[in-house]
């Protein structure tokens, strides 16, 4: 019904090979964006943005990185949060190192950084596969931000240790600092992210994404066809850097405003960030959007409506959260272990056909 | 006998070139064990060459020293005249040789049509920027691309599941879409390992009708492993036979069946 293809021929490859190919879904796509432009800047409020639109764009960013490390490339990272460190710090040292730069050009700079320390953290999986690889960038995430604590020349020598962004200006709109608008922050944040999106989005279906897919599926036979694994390996860890650390210097200068890198990107962040893309779907861009939903909206909505709807107190609302949250996760595992891509994908299927299947 | 460059005719028409590789006194050991002890043999340009020998007899070990998977202890490889280099897999697999395995080793995780399109990984020149901003040029290679691997799919008759991952293909299938990966990169030299291993008396003749087509319409070289002794004579130009990791006989079907060593080997003879 909704997804008919009877008459959508495709008469060239390059038709056939977009991301899109059905035109509902084109035109859904569309919808969404404009939406997202268009719409939400002009309704949304501070509490919107800061509970639900900053954190999932955000979230959505790392969820992409890590995606393309672990779910194209089949290399397993616990170093999310250590990385997003990286990338909150470059951002700080660049932003009161070079206060007249716009902000946008130091996001992108502090991506540039954190790849560049990303792939160096990425040399060992070329020896290592696996839980082993797994366990060498824990390491990682335990050592930067020992790093970002101990040396006081990343938090410029302040008492407290912590970083705080300075105001900064987007085309005379304030975009960082404790007075920015809702609107500012989550339209940043939607630019880098449609970015990202688009930029992963054309290394996966290209020749690019299928040698790290050769690489995640069996990397002898990678080889054999002439993929070269060090330079493949490499390549998706910069990659996944540079989107982690975009999305590590937003989650600093736009939505805490100050950081401490133990508090903010302890290891916690890095399961999170997994739990993301294991919940959402590995190997699939939709699915890091879908799980960056899931992981921010659902403790939100229980306590809309634990708190708001049913009235119990907020202490026993916010344990009891963690038990549903966690319940919920394993459920979802059970039922689809390929995550919320593939269930989306199964409806689609279904779709095409409702509610005449026959 | 032929010389390097010599070049003849077949009975059926082909052109056999001079020698395209040669192995030159191969001596691979795994530790204690000799898997291939001082063989040489060599592959003209466009023939098909088998490699046949009972269980154990270094077929397969030969073919990863082939592909680069294996460093030789002693002996040499040359390729197109000159002796090559110690390489890594990738690196042989740009020199324009490509296998497949015993054991399918496809991308279960992706589609047929881009598990074919790996194949053709080393004609992708598009540097990661390009490919990143999907510029006319990454865009305009990904089409021209395809279109080569369409042409290879139609070829194979694997059209009707291009679109299906390969993880849910049947057996003789995935090996039809191994060879069409392989194919894909458009090598001087193919090596196939057990093409036929498993395969039902039809699934076999697919595969040799595929395998002389390729051979004949492509002008590929191929080298085969094949146990099916009816296929191996049928197909084959020359072969080479192995045993304990020695050779025992080398030439066209015709001189290894009459060859006695070569009977001993395989119907066995009484030690006494």
């Amino acid at each position: 019904m909704f997804y008919r293809e009877a008459g959508d021929f495709k008469v060239s490859y390059k038709d056939d090979s977009q991301t899109f190919p059905i035109a509902f879904d084109r035109f859904r796509y569309y919808a969404v964006i404009a939406v997202a432009f268009l719409i939400i800047p002009f309704v949304i409020n501070d509490y919107w943005a800061n509970a639900v639109f900053v954190p999932f764009l955000i979230y959505a960013i790392a969820a992409i990185g890590l995606n393309i490390l672990t779910g194209y490339c089949g290399q397993v990272s616990l170093g999310t949060g250590g990385f997003m460190a990286c990338g909150a710090y470059a951002c700080y040292k660049l932003m009161t190192a070079f206060p007249d730069v716009n902000i946008m050009i130091h996001v992108l700079i502090s991506g540039g950084i954190t790849a560049a320390v990303v792939t160096l953290f990425g040399l060992p999986s070329l020896r290592i596969k696996g839980f082993y690889l797994a366990v060498a960038t824990l390491a990682a995430q335990f050592f930067l931000i020992w790093l970002f604590n101990k040396v006081s020349w990343f938090y410029n020598y302040s008492a407290s240790g912590q970083i705080n962004a300075p105001d900064r200006f987007v085309a005379g709109v304030q975009v960082t600092g404790p007075e920015t608008e809702a609107w500012a922050k989550y339209l940043i944040c939607l630019v880098f992210v449609v970015g990202c999106a688009w930029l992963a989005r054309n290394l996966t279906r290209g020749s690019v994404g299928r040698k790290w897919m050769a690489i995640r599926d069996m990397d002898i036979a990678a080889e054999i066809i002439g993929v070269n694994p060090l330079t493949t390996k490499l390549s998706a860890f910069a990659i996944s850097g540079f989107f982690v650390g975009i999305s590590g210097a937003l989650f600093f200068a736009v939505y805490l405003g100050s950081a401490e890198a133990g508090d903010s990107f302890g290891i916690t962040k890095s399961f999170l960030v997994l739990f993301m893309i294991i919940i959402g779907g590995l190997g699939s861009i939709f699915g890091s959007f879908a799980g960056a939903a899931f992981m921010v909206l659902l403790p939100v909505l229980l306590k809309n409506v634990l708190v708001g709807g049913l009235g119990w107190d907020t202490a026993l609302a916010a344990h009891l959260e963690f038990v549903i949250v966690g319940g919920l996760i394993v459920f979802f595992l059970i039922v689809e272990p390929h995550g919320l891509a593939r269930l989306w994908l199964l409806t689609k299927e279904k779709l095409r056909l409702w509610p005449f299947p026959h | 006998m032929l010389d390097q460059t010599d070049s003849y005719v077949t009975a059926d028409g082909r052109t056999i070139g001079g020698v395209m590789m040669e192995m030159k006194n191969i001596t691979l050991r795994f530790g204690g064990v000799v898997a291939i002890k001082d063989i040489s043999f060599d592959i003209r340009e466009g023939e098909i060459r088998a490699i046949i020998g009972p269980n154990g007899a270094g077929k397969s070990s030969m073919l990863n020293v082939i592909s680069g998977f294996y460093r030789p202890q002693e002996g040499e490889v040359w390729f197109r005249g000159k002796p090559r280099p110690q390489m890594k897999p990738y690196q042989v697999a740009q020199q324009g040789i490509a296998r497949t395995f015993q054991n399918i080793a496809l991308f279960e995780g992706m589609t047929v049509l881009d598990n074919v399109m790996t194949g053709r990984l080393n004609h992708m020149k598009t540097g990661m920027l390009g490919q990143a901003l999907w510029w006319g040029k990454a865009e305009r290679e990904e089409s021209e691309n395809r279109e080569a691997v369409e042409r290879i799919i139609d070829f194979l008759e694997i059209q009707s599941i291009r679109k299906t991952p390969v993880g849910r293909l049947p057996y003789g299938l995935k090996k039809r879409v191994e060879l069409a990966r392989a194919l894909a990169a458009e090598p001087k030299l193919l090596l196939l390992d057990e093409p036929m291993a498993g395969m039902n008396v039809e699934e076999k003749e697919d595969m040799s009708r595929f395998i002389l087509d390729v051979n004949d319409e492509f002008g590929t070289t191929i080298a085969l492993i094949e146990h099916d002794m009816g296929v191996v004579m049928d197909l084959s130009d020359r072969v080479v036979v192995m045993d304990y990791g020695k050779k025992i006989g080398d030439g066209t079907p015709d001189e290894v069946r009459s060859n006695q060593q070569v009977i001993d080997a395989y119907l066995g003879v009484s030690h006494d």
